[in-house]
């Protein structure tokens, strides 16, 4: 196909005489294009091939490009078997079908039938628009953070009078409008301004602001959210007229915008007239009609038949006749319709009929003729029977619907004008105006003085200019017009429920005969009928049906339109790609990693990795023909035998001083700090107000007034804030000074039996001896000659000495232990060996075997809690609480299973009777579990009702392929119950 | 997306770089151990969240590190006062915020 520089696909495929381009989401009806901007329904399709590939697009707004590959949105065999049966779906079908009907004598949430889950892979597909591209997005996108003083939204006649008056004022003004070209409305219609052509009018205008530094036009720009506090997003589509990839540079930028002032001139969408078959190609919106002859030279038909509620789109049948076009006829649903557009029309010889309206539309593929027939007085009945009219194209008009959805995202509830026939935006406050259609005014001239008030009024509520306007409005060729009919649903010689369908919704296939039906129902609200029957619910967010659909329902529940109010929209105005949103954070940047200094030498022996919190750590690290386990299982042996190496530094780590800091660690940690001897180190536990285990950690203290405290990795954050917190909300008058050093230091953890004869090969200045350098000691000296604390302290149960260099050291630190242990069997590793180690002896990982329920006493670690501190702790009251005081409470215990070899799965569900009937009631859950290489055995820890007291009752745990573990229930230290190995 | 203006950096910063840390003046009890467990349990749980003027404590996570409290209006979302942590709360202003 072929088509013109300037051209959309729309217009190209219109002129090429492609009059059906899609298949209806429920009905599999034919459709054509309706609209020639961002309110089309229809038209959505899909551009290109794999990862660049973008659907859901308007082609009324894809700009024609050389080699343009576009193919429907909507088909697919799933979208045509959903057509085969779409007869037979009324409103709330899917919700009915497929949720089941609510059943009476079971009170709960309704469940999927099973129809649902047998259809629900056909219909997945079906449903939503388009198909995700498959590979990754080849283009770049930009985010960009902006400032101005106006954003002036619409560069039609109303934004861009509010432009030019407010950059008189020196102000900083983004314009932004979706179009190519600047211009808005003016460039569809045959307007003129001054006495010339319109667009003489926009080119001056376009000029002048292009010229002001302090203006930046933003075409091709879409202003797609607009939230609070005058924040607003505009998508930039730099390249997408010129290719599907663009061929440099970025293709699209999302602008996020913090405007002082805001003028919204978005202007208005003209309002379908819904009838029977209103969905035929070749019914469309009048002013599209115009806009495809007007600005594309496209005549969408040979014959016209315009359908009006309004003097308006009396244009449409002008540019029509002067296109040498025939005129079938205009039907005005007006009684006695009169001013300069309708005496043009009638001048012109065209037949003009009056009180009538078009009944239905006739043809199959295409429309070959409209039914016609004289309306009673309220517009809900017919007076004789209908005519027919032949024709090829219905332009129809029902008037103007303000483009409220941006004003409306803020929260802002549109209140309907009965006068103006339309819902117009609420009180949008100081920081925000209105402005042209989108705020009423129904002719150029009102649009351009109000644009220019606007613009003026929001220059000066930012601090430039005095507000009065010295704008002057070219003269316009306007004729009064009358004023128009509200005609919302046009009656049919049968009754809605059994005439031919009445689209009200064309995207989603919702008819007036599924809103009567939604209304019968019982359901009154407009948000839930919204829902219920998926009015407004397409990518077009009803841009069209809406006010028809609010009308309707109003008219079914015998209330006024006000009353029934309409919805809400939100964000996007139109879809936003992905990539905009994405910016330059994809790939390495979406997330980013935190590495230790020694990451390289892990990666360099084969480290299998653990994402912990955004820390990579080792999780182990498999020789060749190992799995997994046998790595494990080697790297727990080399701990417990001979000696092992960890990457400790991704520990949390806050430095703590200040004359008050000892006062500070006894309120946060269950355990006491004053009496700690300098050098020593004290293990804590720190709950939440509500007495639960929050986090846990080894304290150091390193001088009189200085603390060391380690948080568990995932937490470091967290805990850190929480400390600021209680310091500066609470207890201002405590002198302590907190300092996050977690990526100050590395640590290298050097356990196991051998790990003291490692230690004292690359350390000569800190006597390591058993009495010298007790268990929970910390000492000063240096490692491989690099300054280092020492801790003597262990998560394993084995003699084991933690080493802190500074970070930039790490690396050298580790190297020098590695090759000290080289005669020993030195052996790294990772996370899962540490995780077995520490369950064998019964140690926690706080949020896995505790969750936001468990108390010390629950996790069996009173022996950490003091309850007679002055102060007491954070969350030392709720200790005593009733509930925390149950025997049944949930308590950490060990598991044993009954086959040795058999590993529990981790979240396991624990019962006592597998076989009594469900709901079988839970005893537990298991929290731990893993094989252990020194017991040669499965072990398990596992939170379990009155878990205490039940040792040696037996547990089973069913899987979910039908088998049953059973466990029993033994103490949760498996391994050196008296702390033997580490006192050495 | 909220534009607050944080009182420690003296600037109107966005949303993102800030956390909100719940409502604003719930005191500690200087003697826990003396409530009864329901006295407790209001202040751990209970919250006014009131429509219109709310006292909320914020910090500026991405910027300062500084608690301070915010007056903001939880239906217009306007933020009408930033005080520091310690100074009694200020009255809604009156008359005509939108």
């Amino acid at each position: 196909m072929h088509g013109f520089a300037g051209d959309t696909l729309a217009s190209a495929l219109l002129a090429n005489g492609v009059s059906r381009v899609a298949t209806s989401f429920k009905y599999g009806r034919p459709r054509g294009v309706v609209g020639h901007g961002a309110e089309e329904p229809n038209a959505i399709v899909q551009l290109g091939q794999g990862g660049a590939s973008v659907p859901n697009l308007r082609a009324t707004q894809v700009e024609l490009y050389d080699g343009l590959d576009a193919r429907p949105c909507s088909r697919s065999k799933a979208q045509r078997l959903a057509g085969t049966f779409g007869r037979f779906m009324p409103a709330g079908f899917y919700y009915k079908t497929f949720m089941g009907a609510p059943q009476r004598w079971t009170a709960g949430v309704a469940r999927p039938t099973a129809l649902w889950t047998a259809s629900e892979h056909v219909l997945r597909r079906a449903t939503g628009l388009g198909r995700v591209p498959a590979g990754n997005d080849p283009d770049t996108y930009d985010r960009f953070n902006r400032h101005c003083d106006v954003l002036v939204v619409g560069a039609g006649p109303a934004g861009l009078a509010a432009a030019l008056e407010a950059a008189r004022s020196g102000a900083r003004i983004l314009i932004a409008d979706e179009q190519a070209e600047l211009g808005g409305s003016l460039l569809d219609g045959s307007y003129s301004l001054g006495g010339e052509h319109a667009s003489k009018w926009v080119a001056d205008a376009v000029a002048e602001l292009a010229s002001s530094a302090d203006v930046d036009l933003l075409p091709r720009s879409t202003v797609a959210g607009y939230y609070d506090h005058n924040f607003l997003t505009i998508v930039e589509r730099r390249t997408d007229h010129l290719g599907l990839v663009a061929a440099n540079g970025t293709r699209q930028r999302l602008h996020r915008v913090r405007a002082g002032q805001v003028v919204l001139a978005t202007g208005a969408i003209e309002r379908p007239l819904v009838f029977a078959n209103n969905d035929r190609p070749g019914v469309m919106m009048a002013s599209s009609v115009s806009s495809y002859l007007n600005r594309y030279a496209v005549a969408v038909g040979d014959e016209l038949l315009l359908f009006t509620a309004n003097d308006h789109a009396y244009r449409t049948a002008l540019d029509w006749q002067r296109a040498g076009l025939a005129v079938a006829a205009v039907v005005d649903c007006r009684e006695a319709p009169e001013g300069g557009l309708v005496d043009a029309v009638r001048g012109a010889g065209t037949r003009v009929i009056t009180g009538h309206a078009v009944t239905e539309a006739s043809g199959r593929r295409r429309v070959t003729g409209a039914m016609i027939a004289p309306l009673g007085p309220g517009a809900d009945s017919l007076t004789a029977a209908p005519q027919h009219i032949a024709c090829d194209v219905i332009a129809c008009s029902g008037g103007w619907s303000p483009t409220l959805h941006l004003s409306s995202q803020t929260g802002t509830r549109p209140r309907w004008h009965e006068s103006a026939v339309a819902f117009l935006p609420g009180d949008l406050g100081k920081r925000a105006l209105c402005a042209g259609a989108v705020a009423g005014a129904r002719s150029l001239r009102d649009c351009l003085e109000q644009g220019a008030l606007a613009g003026a009024t929001a220059a000066s509520r930012a601090g430039f200019g005095s507000g009065r306007t010295t704008f002057t409005a070219p003269e316009t060729d306007e004729p009064s017009q009358a004023p128009s009919r509200a005609l919302f649903l046009v009656p049919h010689p049968k009754p809605v429920s059994r005439a031919p369908k009445q689209f009200v919704d064309f995207q989603l296939d919702v008819t007036a005969a599924d809103i009567e039906l939604a209304a019968r129902e019982g359901y009154t609200s407009v948000e839930h009928v919204k829902r219920y029957t998926a009015l407004g619910f397409g990518t077009d967010q009803g841009k069209l049906g809406n006010v028809n659909g609010v009308a309707i329902l109003a008219r079914t529940l015998d209330q006024d339109i006000a009353t029934t109010g309409t919805t809400m929209f939100r964000p996007a105005y139109t879809p936003v790609t992905f990539g905009a949103i994405a910016g330059r954070d994809v790939g390495e940047f979406h997330d980013p990693e935190r590495h230790t200094p020694m990451h390289a030498w892990h990666a360099s022996h084969g480290a299998m990795w653990e994402d912990v919190g955004r820390w990579k750590r080792p999780w182990y690290y498999p020789r060749p023909g190992e799995t997994m386990q046998d790595a494990v299982n080697r790297e727990c042996l080399a701990a417990r035998d001979a000696v092992a190496v960890l990457d400790a530094s991704t520990l949390g780590k806050t430095d703590i001083q200040g004359t008050d800091a000892a006062e500070f660690l006894d309120r946060v940690y269950t355990i006491g700090f004053r009496k700690l001897a300098v050098g020593r180190c004290r293990y804590g536990l720190m709950l939440r107000e509500d007495g639960t285990i929050f986090d846990d950690g080894v304290t150091a203290r390193l001088a009189e007034n200085r603390y060391l405290m380690h948080t568990t990795t995932g937490n470091a954050e967290a805990v850190f804030a929480w400390l600021e917190r209680w310091h500066q909300t609470e207890w201002p008058e405590l002198d302590v000074y907190l300092t996050s050093v977690t990526d100050h230091w590395a640590t290298t953890a050097l356990v196991g039996p051998e790990s003291r004869a490692v230690l004292a090969r690359v350390c000569d200045d800190i006597d390591l001896s058993r009495d010298a350098f007790r268990f929970m000691d910390v000492r000063e000296g240096h490692v491989a000659g690099i300054a280092a604390r020492v801790f003597r302290i262990s998560f394993s149960g084995e003699l084991s000495f933690e080493v802190n260099v500074c970070a930039q050291h790490g690396r050298q630190v580790w190297d020098a232990i590695v090759e000290a242990g080289g005669e020993f069997g030195i052996t790294p590793y990772g996370t899962e060996a540490m995780h077995v180690l520490r369950a064998e002896k019964g140690f926690i990982i706080v949020g896995q075997d505790s969750d936001t329920t468990t108390t010390p006493h629950d996790a069996g670690m009173d022996w950490v809690v003091r309850r007679n501190k002055p102060f007491g702790f954070l969350g030392d009251r709720s200790l005593d609480v009733s509930d925390h005081r149950r025997e049944d409470r949930l308590q950490l215990v060990g598991l044993a299973t009954t086959d040795e070899d058999t590993v529990l799965p981790e979240g396991g569900q624990l019962v006592d009777k597998p076989e009594a009937e469900a709901p079988v009631p839970m005893a537990g859950h298991v929290t731990s579990s893993y094989h252990s290489a020194r017991l040669g055995r499965s072990i398990a820890l596992a939170m379990v009702k009155s878990g205490t007291t039940r040792l040696g009752d037996t547990l089973h745990c069913p899987l979910a392929d039908g088998r049953t573990v059973s466990a029993k229930i033994v103490s949760p230290v498996f391994y050196d119950p008296d702390g033997e190995r580490q006192n050495v | 997306m909220l534009l607050i203006p944080c009182p420690f950096c003296r600037e109107d910063r966005s949303e993102e770089e800030f956390s909100c840390a719940g409502e604003a003046h719930i005191a500690r009890p200087e003697k826990p151990a003396e409530l009864s467990d329901h006295e407790w349990g209001d202040y751990l749980f209970m919250r006014t969240n009131p429509r219109g003027p709310h006292r909320e404590l914020w910090v500026h996570t991405a910027g300062c590190r500084r608690y301070f409290n915010v007056l903001r209006d939880t239906v217009s979302y306007e933020v009408l006062v930033v005080y520091e942590v310690g100074q009694p709360p200020p009255d809604p202003p009156g008359g005509d915020e939108s």
